[in-house]
Formats: C-alpha cells, sequence, structure tokens
C-alpha cells in the first residue's frame, strides 16, 4: 500500500534525500576576459561596465554546466511542447491595418510617419571611453 | 461568483453598486499596493452598460457586472500598461489583449491593472538570487492581505505582544502578486494573472486562493507582453474553483492572432460535483519530496494523499526522474527567451527613451540601462552567454542541450499520465509566506532560488496546474497544493480540485475591520457573506 511506503519516507530524516538541484560535476569554469564582456555588451546593448559582471557570468555558466550530466543521446531538442499540432496559419487576406497613428502615439520621437532614431552603424566606444555615457 | 451572478439578476444588488462597493474596498486596501492603475471611470461606466442588460433582462452571461482585475502585463486599451517597469512606464496600448477583451465582452468591470514583479519575472529573479515575490517592480512591493487576518493575527499575539502592527507584514510571493492580493482582499472577484514559472499559483497558494494555470495552448497570449513565448500562458485567480472553471471557460479557444492557441473547438463548461473518487489514480512524485520543503507542508501533502485514499480513490508513489535538471534547463531556456523579448525595447517605438542621441547604440544601451531593473539587467547579462556560447562555446552545449532536457522532463509526466495517472499532487511552494523583512536578507536567497521547484516543470511541459488553498498553517497562513493534470484535460483537473476544496473546506480570511470601515452598501448583510462563500 503507498501509503506505508511513502509515510515512512515523509517521516525519514530528510538527510537521505537527494536535494532537488543537479550536483555540479566536475567541469572546469571558463574563464571570461575583459573583452569578451565588451563585445557581449555590444551584441546585447546593454551596458555593466563592472568586475562583477565576470564573475556573475562565470557563475551563470557553472550554473548551465551542470546540464552536461544529463544524458541526451538521441533525444532531439523540444522547441514547443505543441510540436505535433500544425500551426494555425490564416488566408492571406488583408483584414487590419491602415492604424499609423495609433502605431505611432506611443512614440518620444516622430517626424510625420516615421519614427525618429539617432544615426546608426557607429558602435559603442571602448570600455576606457565609456565613462563619458556613465551611469547617470 | 455564481451567487453573486444570481443576485444580479434578481436585482438584489445592483452593477454599479457592486462596482462602487469593490472601488471602495479598492481604496481601503490602498496601502497593500495591489493596484497600479485602478481604472475607475472605466468601470463605473461598464458597471453602467450591465446595469442597463440587466434590467432589459439580456445579460451577457456569468461575468456580467462582475468586477475583475488583470495584472499589468496585459495590454488594456486606453490604460497605462507597465509591466512594473521604467521601460513602459506611460505606455498606454492601442489595444485589448484577447483575454482581456474576452472578459470585456463578457460585460466583466475592469477594476484595474495590477502590481507585478518588473516584467512578471518573478520565477527567474529568484533562480538568479535575486529578490522576487512581487517585491521587485518600480511601483514597489505588494503586501499579502493574510498580514492582516485575524487569523495570523492572533497567532502572532500568542508569540509577541509587539504592537508595530505593520512592521512585519508578508509577502504576496510572484509574479501576480497583485492579483493575488486584490482577489484575496474581496476588490474583485477573479484576476488575472501570468504563469511562467508558477507566477499564478505561488501567490495563489501563499494568499489563500485558487490559482489556475492553463494548459499551453488553451488560452491566447496575444496581447500577453511576453516573457518566455514557449512557456508562458495567462493565469486565472480566484477565491473557488468554481470561479476559476467559469472564467477558463470564457477564456479558452483559438484565437487567430496567436498562432500557438489550438484550434480544437472548446465550450464553456460546468463542473460536475464529483463524489465518488474510487475510479481516479492520484499520484505523488517522490523526487518533489525534498529536503527543503516545510515539515508543515510535507505534513499536509500527506494528510491530503490520505484523505484522497481513504474516499477510496487509488493513490500511488510516481517517479519524474529528471526533476532535479528542471531548475537549470529552465534557467537556460528562460535567461534566452527573455532575451530575445526584451529586445524590442529600444526606446523608438514605446517606452522610455533616453537623452543620448549620439548613435542608435548607445542610444539603445542606455534607454534599456536606464529602464530596466537590476533584474532584467541580470538575465540580460546571464544571457549573454548565449552568444558567448556561440561565438566561443558551441551553442549545441547550452541552449540545445537545455531543449532536449526539456523533452526528458516533459515526458517524465507523459510516462507517469500514460501509466494510469490521472492527477499529480504535490506543493505549490516550499513554505508559507514569509515576511518582507525575511525575505530580502541576504541568506534567505539561496531559499528562494528553489522556490519555484514544484512549479515550473509544468511549464516546460505545457501541462495544466492548479494551486488549492488547504489549509492553515501553525502561524494561521495559508498553505496551498498543486494538482497537475494531461495536457488539454483542465476541465477533469479542475473537477479533481472542487472535490478536494469541498473536502478540505479552507476557512475564509477574516478581515473584517477593513470591510466593517467601508459604508455598507448591502442592505442584506446575508449577501456579503453569501459573496464570501465558496
Amino acid at each position: 500500500m503507498w501509503a506505508r511506503a511513502v509515510w515512512l519516507a515523509f517521516r525519514a530524516p530528510a538527510g537521505g534525500r537527494r536535494g532537488l538541484t543537479a550536483k555540479a560535476g566536475p567541469q572546469g569554469s571558463v574563464r571570461i576576459t575583459a573583452e569578451m564582456i565588451e563585445h557581449l555588451e555590444r551584441l546585447a546593448l546593454v551596458d555593466f561596465g563592472s568586475q562583477e559582471a565576470v564573475a556573475r557570468l562565470e557563475k551563470a555558466i557553472a550554473f548551465a554546466d551542470r546540464l552536461r550530466a544529463v544524458d541526451t543521446d538521441g533525444v532531439e531538442p523540444m522547441e514547443s511542447v505543441l510540436e505535433d499540432r500544425c500551426l494555425y496559419l490564416r488566408s492571406d487576406n488583408v483584414i487590419e491595418g491602415n492604424c499609423a497613428e495609433e502605431v505611432l502615439q506611443n512614440s518620444h520621437r516622430v517626424v510625420e510617419e516615421y519614427f525618429v532614431a539617432p544615426p546608426g552603424n557607429i558602435s559603442l566606444p571602448k570600455l576606457d571611453e565609456q565613462e563619458r555615457f556613465s551611469h547617470s | 461568483m455564481a451567487l453573486v451572478s444570481a443576485a444580479l439578476k434578481q436585482g438584489q444588488i445592483t452593477p454599479t453598486e457592486l462596482c462602487q462597493k469593490c472601488l471602495s474596498l479598492i481604496k481601503k486596501t490602498k496601502f497593500l499596493n495591489a493596484y497600479i492603475t485602478v481604472s475607475e471611470e472605466v468601470a463605473l461606466k461598464q458597471a453602467e452598460e450591465s446595469e442597463k442588460r440587466y434590467k432589459q433582462g439580456h445579460s451577457l452571461g456569468d461575468l456580467d457586472g462582475i468586477p475583475v482585475a488583470v495584472k499589468d502585463n496585459f495590454s488594456t486599451a486606453g490604460i497605462e500598461t507597465t509591466c512594473a517597469s521604467n521601460m513602459l512606464k506611460g505606455y498606454v496600448p492601442p489595444y485589448n489583449a484577447t483575454v482581456v477583451q474576452k472578459l470585456l465582452d463578457q460585460g466583466a468591470l475592469l477594476m484595474g491593472k495590477t502590481n507585478l514583479d518588473e516584467f512578471a519575472m518573478g520565477c527567474l529573479a529568484s533562480l538568479l538570487r535575486l529578490r522576487s515575490g512581487s517585491t521587485d517592480g518600480v511601483f514597489g512591493p505588494v503586501k499579502n492581505p493574510w498580514s492582516y487576518s485575524k487569523q495570523y493575527r492572533e497567532k502572532k499575539k500568542q508569540k509577541s505582544h509587539d504592537e508595530n502592527e505593520d512592521s512585519n507584514w508578508l509577502i504576496t510571493g510572484g509574479s501576480s502578486g497583485g492579483s493575488a492580493a486584490a482577489v484575496s482582499a474581496f476588490t474583485c472577484f477573479a484576476a488575472l494573472g501570468s504563469d511562467t514559472g508558477g507566477s499564478t499559483r505561488n501567490p495563489a497558494a501563499h494568499c489563500g486562493l485558487v490559482g489556475l494555470k492553463p494548459s499551453y495552448g488553451l488560452v491566447s497570449r496575444h496581447g500577453l507582453i511576453p516573457l518566455v513565448n514557449s512557456m508562458d500562458v495567462p493565469g486565472i485567480l480566484t477565491r473557488c474553483v468554481d470561479d476559476a472553471a467559469i472564467v477558463l471557460g470564457v477564456l479558452a479557444g483559438h484565437d487567430p492572432k496567436d498562432s500557438t492557441t489550438i484550434q480544437d473547438p472548446v465550450k464553456p463548461f460546468m463542473l460536475s460535483s464529483l463524489t465518488d473518487v474510487s475510479k481516479l489514480c492520484v499520484g505523488i512524485p517522490k523526487e518533489y519530496l525534498t529536503p527543503e520543503l516545510s515539515s508543515e507542508i510535507r505534513s499536509l501533502w500527506s494528510k491530503a494523499a490520505n484523505l484522497f485514499e481513504s474516499e477510496g480513490a487509488k493513490v500511488i508513489e510516481v517517479s519524474l526522474p529528471h526533476t532535479s535538471y528542471s531548475i537549470v534547463c529552465y534557467h537556460v531556456l528562460c535567461t534566452s527567451e527573455v532575451a530575445s523579448n526584451m529586445a524590442r525595447f529600444d526606446g523608438l517605438e514605446y517606452g522610455h527613451r533616453c537623452d543620448i542621441d549620439v548613435s542608435t547604440e548607445a542610444m539603445y544601451a542606455a534607454t534599456r540601462r536606464e529602464g530596466f531593473n537590476d533584474v532584467i539587467l541580470e538575465v540580460l547579462l546571464n544571457t549573454l552567454f548565449k552568444p558567448f556560447t556561440v561565438i566561443v562555446v558551441n551553442y549545441e552545449n547550452y541552449f540545445v542541450k537545455a531543449q532536449k532536457v526539456r523533452r526528458l522532463i516533459a515526458n517524465d509526466f507523459v510516462n507517469v499520465f500514460n501509466s494510469g495517472v490521472d492527477v499529480l499532487l504535490t506543493p505549490t511552494t516550499l513554505s508559507e509566506a514569509v515576511p518582507y523583512t525575511e525575505f530580502i536578507k541576504e541568506d534567505n536567497r539561496t531559499r528562494s532560488a528553489q522556490d519555484d521547484i514544484f512549479t515550473q516543470a509544468v511549464n516546460m511541459a505545457g501541462l495544466p496546474a492548479v494551486s488549492v488553498p488547504t489549509a492553515l498553517s501553525h502561524q494561521g497562513l495559508p498553505i496551498g497544493l498543486q494538482f497537475i493534470g494531461r495536457a488539454f484535460c483542465d476541465q477533469q483537473l479542475l473537477t479533481v480540485a472542487k472535490w478536494f476544496e469541498k473536502q478540505v473546506q479552507f476557512p475564509v480570511i477574516q478581515i473584517q475591520e477593513l470591510m466593517d470601515n467601508c459604508s455598507s452598501v448591502f442592505e442584506n448583510e446575508k449577501l456579503a457573506s453569501v459573496t464570501l462563500k465558496q
């Protein structure tokens, strides 16, 4: 009877039970350099500029490394839980639109029907030059 | 809700009176910080229209004239939608989220937008060892109404004579904390939350409510500002299971605007009252018995299992072998999807925009740094390793690996359900709601990182799950237990939940002083208690 078996388990000292997180295996931690951080900042378009970031990034990678312990040979990646169904496609007819005014109304800078952006293709300055844009 | 609906139909109370009572309660409970925006004018106007319909005998249904609240990450036309973030302060959507529209089409009264963890990142914040629990939005933390309940206060008085009543208020849990507080404090009958890793079920458990996470694909996400597209679902918070079923019946169904909604026809349903559970098979996942689980909840979980068994159900231990990897897997998948979804906030089309004009890149970077809080920046930082891995380390090792592990986790559930189990019974949270002062302590972070362990695997598998308030703890605080069902068997899941709810008879929160101070618009006192009754 389940009750007795699990009741014993419920009452057993907690020490014998494995915790719910996978133990980190003996993985080498990946070293992150300042250049990598800089490069990543450009990609993600967020600037951090702190040494702490390096440590946190390494920790995050070490955490994710725990997945290596799982045997996934022959397992297909799962993109969506609805993978066995056909995606809904609607017919190619225009049924809505003509709402430029609504779409533009939440922008801070608009000229006629354009969103206004600053000039592009100018990379973020290197780390040591970033003081100019330092945290306000 | 059905009782109030009946009262509205019979004219015992009008929608306007109901609306005003709730608005008054909202004002009285402002200190809970449950609402970011109270849409008083909108609600009163809707109440007026509902009243006309009732007078003509043409009510739209069970939700006509019923006050509801919506989490502030659902777009509401003409009403500010902020996601509790500086990034979207002042953003007024030009459209309603589909689920909001469906509620309005049924005549529900929109009382306001509720507070949340910034961008609904509660669970993820926990993982990153940052604060969550609906404490981190820019509008400040949400207070759990149970902090002010007679049940909790009486127990507290026995332990200490500290008269400083407000300093030790409790958190609601997150990220849908505002919605939970709003329903728990009777300011509305139902609220929309969102659930990516437990964000609806967690605060439901802490606030003594029913928190339903529908099957992924059952309810439209159009208009729900996305966090993790493959896991997000709109969640429903109510005071009883029947109410959750009513709301689900209204919200479920295919939406042409959300291609991830299934096309199977869905009809509103009435929950049958289960009397015989002898054909039911309840599974108890053994891996969920973790040392971090409070002994009180452990004992309650055991009692609940015994209850099913004593009433004739088959109760068996089952295994979800990959449970120990679910936190890591969730972390990798979520941070990646979240980073993608945050990419849209560049300050150009909507939301916050900084003053820098030197270059697009500089403007984006500063806008995002100013607009996002620490949690999101942390997430973005943590996700940096994804592009990092593309360049330096094999992408396969992380994201794709996590996707494979996700399949293993989802398959664990499939295997269990295929073996004849109808529902799983698990705890919802590791412990009851904790005081805010304790929650923000440095050494508490480790534990809160685990708090979603019971809830997030469900999101990865896309299954329906519901947290049902079960009993009060020794401190007089709510504890909820979770039922997990098969995909798209939400009705069956709720039927079991309803049976359980009837068995446990969870007590109503006693916050009488709040209620009494409110000028009574009810002539019939009985109606007030009827609306509170389950």
